[in-house]
């Protein structure tokens, strides 16, 4: 067994960033063990722009803003082991790893999870009908296309119209595929509005709202799907099916974080966000253990990744220096309109602002958040509309939160 | 070159009894219209290693059953084929069914299987705390299994190749020719094999082959059965195999662990028009998940990682087809082998045997030099850490994993795609590795699988495909 202060599993945009966040903040003894054989995680297949906008003031495709951020770790001294896959941690901050060389063991001060998220599957949605080649998640389609260079079809439905789906919708298109349909079973699209405007309306490819696929034909590759509306409860409109002939389909159902490690570890998950339960360090409540990234939450955009990063690397380092938060803290919860709010729980007194992320139940108009404790009122926010797609943030002052020792709720209203 | 024996059909029961057969000095080739071996029925069952309880006393079923069981086990032991004698309970629900429960016990000690008991639903719940609180008893059954379907379908004929029996893939049987007591067989891509002897296990098709071969006399009635199978995290909701008590359309909807302790529930009986139809359909999830959950309700359907029909096949008088032809010499019959098939299937293998000693004009030498045992292909996963580091230093392309969800590394990959019978394509990795078998079914490692099945092929990545001719994954270079 060896021995390192901090330990990062994972290297994607989440990794690097509490990387540095750590080092920069005084933790000089830095480690990042990735599977894959480069740094950069999921951004290394999204060749797209739009990424750096907020957190780097330019427009960058994934690889480049990976790259500002590898330059940053590269600068420092940190250790990176690359194709390397973390196989089990305890939650006495062991870490097992698997790699050409053989399997390591390390005993770290502190950890931080970032492990990211994974698809969810056709398995996972029950679709009827057969199971021929051709139907890939969309981030296989772009690492097949991206990285390795080839196309995986020709006429093409995406089922789910999330971020992922949308960027390949316009990719395909672009590379000559025809894009026939894009089905999402919810009454409005999970993707960001700016997704929608530039890869399907730009493209004149068809969103059809309250729609599922029903059925998969074919044997060996896939020659078409019946798609069909859904009622409120998302149960399947005979009469509404039709079938449209495509060879390919692309799923963009959902992300999942990859949290079978935590959950090993014993560290306690939020059922709705799928990710651990962390304060505003993001801290899990297994002490010296850390979380950021799409394997807390899953996130649209990758500039909000870093930030987080950022907070799981200096409150990790924190942990280490000097043995981190030890005062009082409060939870969050969700009120009306809000599906979760993360951090989970609040330490109080830190002499910091905290700022509180958010998602909306449904798609909203105008409306005014307030965050409240008990009767206090901590903070409110007016946002013009408000959409489960896109992430809110909102602040609370330091002072706000020095004597409070009730739940912090957060609840919307239309205005 | 003429061989000895041609066995028509890679699935579980071809591939046992060209194990058995490359025992002796003679010839061996079986053949297969699939990509890879265990394509039919032996891929998508239930996996159960069956008391022998079911069957009628008397029938070839009861007898080929409780023989097998044994027998079976052994040959998982000698072919490291993963299995777990977990016991398995048949629950009733009603007076009514209990009765029935005795009926089964009654049976089963006239089939001679032993060590069963019947006991109280909360005797039942003591041994199985996720069951209903409706279960009123349950009939207990020690000797029944799990194991591997697949895996052991790919084990037999593994064994059988490393033993000089000959597999030829693709080759879908189109014609038999009978020429001076030759089979000339021809198949639809027009391919030819020729034999002496013409042994039908091709499964749901061997009406079809008995009718080429000019002795069609029965008829198969496929029968399909969908699944849903689910994460290792409902793996724990039960120990032993949950059986209803069974009625006209089979053994009902089971739960159980797999040997990968994943959770399996199904399979509904529907009849199909052809044994190719294995479509998912609403109504087999819906019937699925409600009887699951009539036996073991807490049953959390939302971690559901993949569904899959196998078709059964049935013939009308219910039971076994086994024997030598009555019009064409040479020809032997192994149809209709419906559950408990995959129990049987070494019995059956030997009972075949007994059919050549008597009807087939050729002398059975054993070899000398006849190995039984096939090397362990999950000798990597089941190392401790400290072993498994010092095979790495030997072997490093055993360090890099590359399905994350079942951690499957590149060697245990390049090892599927070199050893008998070698995988030739993505779904025939999986079957052997499981890699893309678990929660991400394949999102992560198909790509990288993809390329070591390239490059192992020497074939360019485009050429890959899920199962075979016509199914690649990628259309064209960008
Ligand atoms: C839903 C279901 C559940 C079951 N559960 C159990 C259980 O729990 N326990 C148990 O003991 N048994 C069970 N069984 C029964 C068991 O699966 C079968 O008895 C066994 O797999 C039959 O093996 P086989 O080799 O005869 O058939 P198959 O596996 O179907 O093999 C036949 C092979 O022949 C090939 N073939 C067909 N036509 C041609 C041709 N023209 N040319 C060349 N090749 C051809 C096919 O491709 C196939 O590979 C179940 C079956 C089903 C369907």
């Amino acid at each position: 067994m060896i021995k390192h202060d901090l330990v990062i599993v994972g290297g994607g945009p989440a990794g690097m960033a509490a990387a540095v966040a750590a080092y920069d903040s005084g933790v000089k003894d830095v480690v990042i063990i990735d599977r894959d054989a480069s740094l950069g995680g999921i951004l290394q297949q999204c060749i797209h722009n739009g990424f750096g906008l907020h957190k780097l003031g330019e427009e960058l495709t994934g690889p480049e803003y990976a790259s500002v951020y590898e330059k940053k770790v590269r600068e420092r001294n940190i250790t990176i082991y690359n194709d390397m896959m973390v196989t089990c941690l305890t939650a006495d901050k062991i870490v097992t790893a698997q790699g050409s060389s053989g399997i390591l063991k390390i005993q770290a001060k502190a950890v931080i999870l970032a492990m990211g998220c994974r698809e969810r599957s056709r398995g996972a949605l029950n679709i009827c009908g057969t199971r021929p080649a051709g139907i890939y998640s969309a981030g296989t389609a772009q690492k097949l296309m991206n990285c390795e260079g080839y196309s995986v079809g020709k006429k093409v439905v995406i089922l789910g119209s999330g971020d992922i789906g949308l960027i390949m919708a316009r990719r395909m298109t672009l590379e000559g595929a025809k894009v026939e349909a894009v089905c999402e079973i919810m009454p409005y699209s999970g993707g960001l509005t700016r997704n929608i405007v530039q890869c399907l309306e730009d493209y004149n490819i068809p969103l059809y709202l309250s729609h599922t696929v029903a059925e998969i034909h074919g044997q060996k590759r896939l020659e078409g799907v019946t798609i069909a509306q859904v009622d409120e409860n998302r149960r399947i409109i005979e009469n509404t099916k039709r079938f449209i002939a495509c060879d390919t389909l692309l799923l963009s159902v959902g992300l999942i974080p990859e949290n079978e490690l935590t959950k090993e570890a014993g560290i306690p998950i939020d059922n709705i966000t799928n990710g651990a339960i962390v304060d505003e360090n993001r801290q899990t409540l297994v002490p010296g253990i850390f979380a950021c990234g799409n394997v807390l939450q899953v996130h649209d955009l990758v500039d909000y990744v870093s930030d987080e990063a950022e907070l799981a690397g200096n409150g990790a380092a924190q942990y280490i220096l000097n043995g981190g938060c030890k005062g009082d803290s409060v939870c969050t919860e969700a009120g009306n309109g809000v599906r979760y709010v993360l951090p989970q729980r609040v330490n109080t007194g830190t002499g910091k602002d905290v700022s509180l992320f958010l998602r909306v139940t449904k798609p909203y108009g105008k409306v005014r958040f307030t965050v409240k404790s008990s009767e206090n009122v901590l903070a409110k926010a007016v946002r013009i509309k408000a959409a489960p797609g896109e992430m809110e943030k909102i602040t609370i002052k330091a002072d706000l939160l020095n004597n409070i020792t009730e739940p912090i709720t957060v609840e919307l209203e239309e205005v | 070159m003429v061989y000895d024996f041609i066995i028509a059909g890679a699935g579980v029961i071809g591939g046992m009894l060209a194990r058995e057969l490359s025992r002796y000095n003679i010839s061996v080739c079986i053949l297969e219209k699939e990509n890879d071996v265990s394509m039919g029925a032996s891929k998508a069952n239930s996996g159960i290693v069956h008391g022998g309880f079911d069957p009628h006393p008397g029938t070839l079923k009861a007898k080929m059953n409780v023989e097998g069981v044994d027998l079976l086990y052994q040959a998982a032991e000698d072919l490291h084929v993963p299995y777990k004698k977990n016991g398995s309970l048949v629950v009733a629900f009603s007076e009514t069914e209990a009765e029935h429960l005795q009926m089964l016990y009654d049976r089963g000690i006239e089939n001679k299987v032993e060590g069963m008991s019947i006991v109280s639903g909360d005797e039942a719940r003591k041994i199985e705390p996720n069951l209903s609180e409706k279960v009123v008893s349950a009939l207990v059954v020690p000797s029944a299994g799990i194991i591997c379907p697949y895996e052991l379908t790919i084990a037999a004929v593994g064994n059988a190749m490393d033993n000089g029996a000959e597999l030829k893939r693709n080759f879908e049987i189109s014609e038999i020719i009978k020429e001076d007591d030759i089979f000339v067989i021809n198949s639809s891509a027009k391919e030819q094999v020729k034999g002496r002897f013409f042994i039908n296990c091709a499964g749901a098709f061997s009406d079809k082959i008995a009718e080429l071969a000019g002795d069609g006399f029965f008829k198969i009635i496929p029968r399909a059965g969908e699944y849903l199978l689910l994460d290792k995290s409902e793996g724990i909701r039960v120990s032993h195999t949950i059986f209803q008590v069974p009625n006209e359309n089979g053994k009902g909807i089971l739960v159980s662990p797999t040997v990968d302790n994943n959770l399996l529930t199904g399979p509904t009986a529907a009849k199909v028009d052809t044994p190719d139809d294995k479509n998912i359909t609403q109504k087999g999830i819906d019937t699925v998940i409600e009887y699951a959950k009539k036996s073991v309700p807490s049953v959390d359907f939302r971690q559901v990682i993949t569904s899959f029909t196998g078709v059964r096949s049935s013939e009308t008088t219910g039971d076994f087809i086994i024997k030598a032809s009555e019009k064409v010499q040479g020809l032997i019959h192994v149809a209709a082998i419906d559950s408990p098939g995959l129990s049987s299937c070494v019995s059956i293998a030997k009972y075949v045997t007994g059919i050549i000693k008597e009807n087939c004009n050729i002398e059975l030498e054993l070899k000398k030099d006849w190995n039984g045992s096939r090397e362990n292909p999950h000798a990597f996963r089941n190392m401790s850490d400290e072993e498994k580091s010092e095979y790495i230093k030997l072997h490093p392309e055993y360090g890099k994993i590359v399905c994350r969800c079942e951690k499957v590394s590149e060697g245990e990959i390049r090892d599927a795609i070199r050893r008998n019978p070698i995988a030739l394509d993505i779904d025939g990795v999986k079957r052997r590795t499981r890699s893309g078998m678990g929660r991400c079914q394949g999102g992560f490692c198909m790509p990288n699988v993809m390329k070591i099945l390239a490059e192992e092929n020497g074939a360019e990545l485009q050429a890959v495909t899920k199962k075979g001719n016509g199914s690649e994954q990628l259309t064209g270079r960008l």
